[in-house]
């Protein structure tokens, strides 16, 4: 399936603001989020486990248990601080 | 009628915005509007600068289901927010949300509700900046909890 990811705020000072990824059919946004931790150094460092990292499928908040279709439109992105 | 949201870089002009909201309900016994403004200093620290980033076409729909929440709970007439987006100055106005009802109550609940919502859910993010540097804002747990009021859970800023 093919994935597209984008990232704000702090991930996209890092990492671009998309890319697009590769994913076996079924996978989960968190399976997702594992690939690209694998990705490069700068990935595994902001998108490592235990830092507030938000996620959105199709810009809806999502967790990251969520399945992926084809084609899906992924975010992820630090906490939200609007307002 | 008036567009429920509107996210843009250009400022608003409370009176008009209220003015436009109420045009034509009679119906309306209670206006309450909310206006968040660019604060000159944050942490201890001078705020010279501020951007606003956030996520297009998710910031809308995030907004716009929020408003259909606050419907469904509160008994108001009308809901209008705006939201500035790229870069602002201190004492620049961010955000508006105003409400009408017949009567107060719901007005000032649904405001606050409205406000507890955008601050945890809508994909904006801050960066303040000074002349020493510039720095992503953290989301405060606080929020969070105020949501939780409302018997919602966020898990923002967690």
């Amino acid at each position: 399936m093919k994935i597209q990811i984008r990232y704000f705020a702090s991930l996209r000072e890092t990492l671009g603001a998309q890319e697009a990824l590769d994913m076996p059919a079924g996978s989960t946004l968190g399976a997702l989020r594992d690939v690209l931790i694998g990705r490069s150094p700068r990935h595994a460092e902001v998108l490592a486990r235990g830092r507030a990292v938000r996620c959105a499928l199709a810009q809806r908040m999502c967790d990251e248990g969520t399945a992926l279709a084809d084609g899906a439109e992924v975010a992820f992105f630090p906490p939200v601080t609007g307002g | 009628m008036t567009e429920r949201v509107s996210v843009r870089q250009a400022d608003f002009d409370l009176s008009a915005e209220v003015a436009a909201l109420r045009a034509g309900d009679g119906g309306v016994g209670a206006v309450v509007a909310f206006v968040g403004t660019v604060r000159e200093h944050s942490a201890g620290q001078l705020v010279s600068r501020m951007e606003l980033e956030h996520y297009p076409g998710m910031t809308e729909a995030a907004i716009e289901t929020m408003i259909d929440a606050a419907q469904q709970r509160f008994d108001i007439r009308a809901i209008r927010v705006v939201h500035r987006i790229g870069v602002l100055q201190p004492a620049d106005q961010i955000v508006l949300v105003a409400v009408t009802s017949a009567h107060r109550g719901q007005a000032f609940q649904a405001c606050e509700f409205l406000m507890d919502y955008l601050k945890t859910q809508a994909p904006f993010w801050k960066k303040e900046g000074n002349a020493e540097g510039s720095h992503w804002v953290d989301a405060r747990s606080s929020d969070d909890a105020a949501l939780q009021r409302w018997g919602l859970d966020s898990g923002n800023a967690a």
